[in-house]
């Protein structure tokens, strides 16, 4: 065999195969991927800087963007404390049926948005389980701010659950074994052992689960009731102004929304690049 | 994992503390927010019975919402089989600049509120939009018809397939490839006899991953999909419009078959995990 500088090695592909499947790649992402998000931030400035601030400082627009924060604020905080906790109990103890609960903790993935926000009406819903209670007792649920909570809660169940199990397994139980040993209680130990480990996996989760709980728009949509100004999220309030025909000021919300996706995206590849040792998501998979 | 099990038994269990609080406070939180709400749905299509049951599913407008939803995620999962692979492929394989910021933008539909890529899509495949516009000189309409669907679909269902398959690819030795190409096989035989069989598992747990999410999907389907009775509505969406109409019976009844279809994907999913565990 002649030797030549191009000569190919077995496991490598033709260099014109290759730019030809990098094109198709890049093409296929840029028309699925990237077009959408260029038209966001198109259409919302199509009228200016100032349309877009405009509809951003509107009065059913401000009260979108609250209930959005209001309700992560609650949701997300709620789900870590249960995450850290399914995956100290899965993680650091042996208890016959754990394949089993963290099957379910992982459900809610596999459930459509509507199905997740429909079972809170079933049970809170005026013709829910406790509907007649509820009424009777003037307590609103459902087309209110818990229930908009407890669907918020369903869909973004799993994500620090899931990223913490498999972490808080893989680093066992020894060096907490060795602080109570020693005399720790379980709180310190908890606090200056498990947490400065899982402190990144920890935060990776959150951001993921946050994404997804400012985002949500099919479960919120079941049981919000779509009262503007009061109980319509970001996402609800965008469904309100585009079925308006008010474009800009739908696309104006949704560049919000697109620039958080951003973020999240970014610091979500800072935390795989930097602590990806650390976070279960990635050397797992 | 396997391997510590062993190792593990013998140790006291119950060396660490916190173990009732943990798993009392786990077991609640799941009980209270997604076992009995669940039980809420199963249970309840049981007040109109097996034949009003039968009757809501029977009905032309559920029947064709159902067959939408399961036949869109179905070729919406196939696009992103094939072209997840290729995604997958360059960006383990090849060198290209920009190549980080491709990968990072893979996981856009995962971080993208489904209402957001909704009315994207809508304008992008209008008549005068951007894609749609070049399309329609063609003959070809997505929006509010099944192809705006199916396009929806794809675009959330993107992610999974890539990421189920970069790792498989990144941790696959190359000596399998070197000892075909050494025996002769050209890299056409190397790719389908080699490395193909040893990513299939994957590729099949993408393909189901990207086809669970597709099924129960509703954000970003609505805007484009203009939700024709007959034609292009959805079966999420005929959920809400039950609703709304105060049929909860009816609404009850869709969701207890869509939830059926998770957990069959989610039991297909378990095994197509036990299957490619196995073959490792």
């Amino acid at each position: 065999m002649t030797h030549r500088a191009e000569t190919l090695r077995p496991t490598e592909d033709h260099p014109l195969l290759r730019v030809a499947l990098i094109a198709v790649a890049l093409a296929f992402l840029g028309a699925f991927l990237v077009l959408p998000l260029v038209t966001v931030f198109h259409e919302a400035f199509s009228d200016g800087l100032a349309a877009v601030w405009a509809a951003l400082r509107e009065a059913d627009a401000q009260s979108a963007i609250g209930l959005t924060l209001i309700t992560a604020a609650i949701a997300v905080p709620l789900n870590a404390a249960f995450g850290v906790a399914a995956s100290w109990a899965v993680a650091k103890f042996d208890f016959p049926g754990k394949g089993l609960l963290v099957t379910l903790i992982d459900l809610p993935f596999s459930v459509s948005p509507v199905v997740s926000g429909l079972i809170y009406v079933l049970v809170f819903g005026l013709q829910g389980w406790f509907g007649d209670w509820l009424r009777q007792h003037d307590v609103k649920i459902i087309f209110a701010l818990p229930g908009i909570v407890l669907a918020t809660i369903f869909v973004t169940f799993p994500f620090v659950a899931r990223e913490l199990i498999p972490l808080m397994t893989d680093q066992g139980r020894e060096e907490e074994e060795a602080a109570v040993s020693l005399g720790a209680s379980g709180w310190s130990t908890f606090r200056r052992v498990t947490l400065p480990n899982i402190k990144w996996g920890l935060l990776y989760g959150v951001l993921l689960c946050n994404a997804r709980a400012m985002g949500e728009f099919g479960a919120v949509s079941v049981v919000s009731g779509h009262i503007r100004g009061l109980t319509d999220t970001m996402p609800l309030h965008i469904e309100a102004l585009y079925n308006d025909y008010q474009y800009v000021a739908a696309f104006a919300v949704a560049s919000v929304l697109a620039c958080l996706a951003l973020v999240t995206l970014t610091l979500k590849s800072v935390l795989e690049w930097r602590y990806g040792d650390e976070i279960a998501a990635v050397h797992h998979h | 994992m396997a391997a510590l099990a062993p190792a593990r038994r013998w140790r006291n269990p119950s060396a660490l503390p916190g173990f009732g609080l943990s798993l009392g406070f786990t077991l609640f939180y799941l009980s209270a927010l997604v076992l009995v709400p669940l039980a809420a749905l199963v249970i309840r299509p049981w007040e109109i019975g097996w034949s009003g049951f039968r009757e809501v599913l029977a009905d032309a407008r559920v029947v064709h919402a159902l067959l939408l939803s399961f036949g869109a995620s179905f070729i919406a999962a196939a696009i992103n089989t094939a072209f997840g692979l290729l995604v997958a492929w360059v960006l383990v394989r090849y060198r290209f600049p920009g190549k980080n910021v491709v990968d990072a933008i893979v996981d856009l539909p995962f971080a993208l509120p489904t209402a957001v890529a909704g009315i994207a899509l809508s304008t992008l495949y209008a008549r005068n939009g951007w894609i749609g516009a070049p399309l329609s000189e063609h003959g070809i309409t997505v929006a509010y018809t099944p192809l705006g669907v199916v396009v929806a679909l794809t675009f959330i269902g993107l992610p999974f397939v890539v990421r189920t398959l970069q790792p498989v690819l990144v941790e696959m030795s190359r000596e399998a490839e070197e000892a075909a190409a050494t025996l002769g096989a050209t890299r056409f035989q190397t790719l389908r006899r080699v490395v193909f069989p040893a990513l299939l598992p994957s590729l099949l747990t993408g393909a189901a991953l990207a086809f669970a999410r597709a099924v129960g999907e509703y954000g970003s389907v609505i805007f484009i999909a203009g939700n024709l009775p007959g034609i292009s509505e959805i079966a999420p969406l005929l959920i809400i419009i039950k609703l709304n109409e105060n049929d909860v019976a009816g609404a009850s009844a869709i969701g207890v078959v869509m939830l059926a279809i998770s957990f069959v994907m989610l039991l297909t999913l378990n095994l197509l995990q036990a299957w490619s565990a196995a073959r490792k």
